[in-house]
């Protein structure tokens, strides 16, 4: 708390007002911004970048896109949400069911669920999957109604703090072992494995896979674009309102707990649609990549980043996955430790990221200024 | 407006009684004060009206009754309260807090664009409060004053009929202690006003009436006159030291 001898009172030049502070800033920067990211994503990126790379980048990138929603919901909403394996499993399972279905071509088994053997005819909540819209609406709006059920009842609870976090964990923990004892009808352990083909595309051949990671950009795009307005809007104001006076928004007249919900939904979505497009870039997805472990590694990258920017946790994510892949190629067995120490090194020393290293820079020389 | 009507007002935590029967009659337009030694209640009177503490009996503001009505309800009807520490968002700039207190009845629509200008009924709160230099600040930046006259603007852009305000010059100069009792005068021409204060010397200034708790109960109300002249109140205050 300032005292009274606080002599503050002129507009500070060393203060950015919030908007600009967080980096979603006026309208021709943010247009820059995207642009210079499009022509990175779009044009470079598959120039320098060989198939394998490309391929690499665009599972990277669907990361990217579930750090954008924990940006939203937890740097801004500070909800930390150690749980979005959960709503990525189920777009990355209801895409891959479809696959699978178009796979084993119309009336056919799956190839798991043959091999396995008990089953004669499909399971009955398979069979919605086989049509593409029904599966593609699904892959978003399914974990989005899953997130507004349990947002009900874990903020009209006021479940909050390490409790809402331990919560997320323990769901995707039991979604992880869920699937891997339905081993009949979801694969087990194996996951939904060997995916072939992507809408009538072969995902053997080299040019359909850099068009997935073309999608997976754009999707990365219009996700950044759709937190990039949330972020500016009024509801942004009110969300970090409530993320720092949860009860002070309730004696204004909100319901903080709605407030919360819309942005815990819509990180949901976007972790649905990651999974989604994980399963054509990776051509997988098993209970492994859903579950605890994973679920904290998405939260990594965004306190790397800076969670409470528009693409710190973006950056923050694909850095990760990037160090990751480089590290374990040269070190397998440094990775663990080096990760746990990407996450303490953040949480301890800068808690806003290397995002906020920038802003400390531009605060730095603008008080050498203002001293000269 | 009828004001604010407390009837057999009881706070019982855990078998302890810390409003015990209270009667309460805030006529609208009123300045009132409520004194009282620690732990007399007051606090906790303020909490029950607002619906953060649980309270049997009666509380009717504007022929509405608060009591059973979750806290966000409350505040729709016109109830606004500060506290003791001032609560602004500190990451956020004077404008954002003024324009989040302006904003409950908005639709999704609204909330989903930007603030493209500033709502008159914010500008005007601004200037009542003194802040239109500062309004591109971080509140957590602004002094502690600052920070309390925010509160209250904050509760003139929230449309709040009845203001409840828990020790608000605690803290502040002489100034500004002088420029606050002037704001709260000021809004007394369309407001009710309660305050709760231990500063003797702001309440003789600035007091319309006084209601002085003791022990959870009301020991006695009136005029400032009144009320000091009162052998009961002297009492109370016999052995506590009165701040003035």
């Amino acid at each position: 708390m300032t005292t009274l001898q606080d002599p503050v009172i002129a507009p500070d030049p060393t203060i950015q007002p919030a908007t600009r502070r967080f980096g979603a800033g006026t309208g021709s920067r943010a247009v820059i911004g995207f642009g210079l990211a499009a022509v990175a994503l779009f044009g470079l990126a598959p120039v320098v970048l060989g198939d394998f790379r490309l391929g690499l980048l665009a599972k990277y990138l669907c990361l990217a896109i579930v750090a954008v929603g924990i940006g939203l919901a937890w740097g801004r909403g500070g909800m930390l949400t150690l749980g979005q394996g959960v709503f990525f499993g189920l777009g990355g399972y209801a895409m891959a069911m479809h696959l699978k279905l178009t796979d084993a071509g119309p009336g056919q088994l799956p190839d798991f669920m043959q091999l396995y053997g008990q089953l004669d005819t499909l399971p009955w909540w398979w069979k919605p999957f086989a049509s593409p819209a029904f599966a593609l609406a699904a892959t978003v709006l399914l974990p989005m109604l899953v997130a507004l059920l349990l947002g009900l009842l874990i903020f009209r609870r006021r479940v909050r703090g390490a409790y809402f976090a331990i919560l997320s964990q323990a769901l995707c923990a039991a979604l992880a072992i869920f699937l891997i004892g339905q081993q009949g009808t979801t694969g087990g352990t194996n996951g939904l494995t060997d995916i072939q083909g992507f809408f009538g595309y072969d995902l053997n051949d080299p040019l359909n896979r850099r068009t997935v990671y073309f999608v997976v950009a754009a999707a990365l795009l219009a996700v950044l674009g759709i937190a990039w307005q949330l972020m500016r809007s009024r509801y942004g104001e009110l969300l970090v309102a409530v993320r720092d006076g949860e009860e002070r928004v309730r004696f204004l007249g909100y319901d903080p707990a709605n407030v919360k919900l819309v942005a815990y939904v819509v990180a949901a979505g976007m972790a649905g649609l990651a999974g989604a497009l994980f399963v054509p870039a990776v051509g997988i997805i098993s209970p492994a990549m859903i579950g605890v472990v994973p679920s904290i590694e998405f939260v990594i990258g965004v306190a790397v980043g800076g969670r409470a920017g528009l693409v710190g946790p973006a950056l923050g994510a694909i850095a990760v996955a990037w160090a990751r892949t480089a590290l374990s190629e040269r070190l397998p067995s440094a990775w663990t430790y080096f990760e746990g120490l990407l996450f303490i090194l953040p949480v301890v020393f800068l808690p806003g990221g290397l995002a906020s290293l920038a802003v400390l820079l531009r605060r730095r020389t603008a008080k050498k200024e203002v001293a000269a | 407006m009828t004001g604010l009507t407390v009837r057999d007002l009881k706070v019982v935590f855990d078998g302890f009684v810390a409003v015990g029967g209270v009667d309460l009659d805030v006529p609208a337009g009123d300045v009132r004060f409520i004194i009282g030694p620690n732990g007399a209640g007051k606090t906790t009177l303020v909490d029950a009206i607002t619906g953060l503490a649980r309270a049997t009996g009666t509380v009717t503001f504007d022929g509405q009754e608060l009591l059973g009505r979750k806290v966000h309800r409350i505040a729709r009807l016109g109830v606004g309260r500060t506290f003791q520490n001032s609560t602004v968002f500190e990451e956020l700039t004077v404008l954002q807090n003024l324009d989040i207190a302006a904003g409950w009845h908005r639709g999704p629509l609204t909330l989903l664009r930007r603030r493209t200008s500033i709502p008159p009924r914010v500008q005007a709160a601004l200037e009542t409060i003194r802040l239109t230099a500062v309004r591109d600040q971080l509140a957590g930046t602004l002094p502690h004053g600052q920070k309390q006259w925010l509160e209250i603007g904050m509760l003139l852009v929230q449309d709040a009929k009845l203001f409840l305000l828990d020790e608000p010059v605690a803290g502040m100069s002489h100034e500004e202690r002088d420029a606050t009792g002037e704001l709260l005068g000021e809004l007394s021409r369309d407001h009710t006003v309660v305050v709760i204060e231990h500063d003797m010397d702001f309440l003789r200034r600035f007091a319309r009436t006084v209601t002085v708790m003791h022990a959870g109960r009301i020991l006695s109300e009136g005029t400032v006159a009144e009320v000091q002249a009162d052998p009961r109140v002297q009492e109370v205050y016999l052995g506590h030291s009165v701040e003035a």
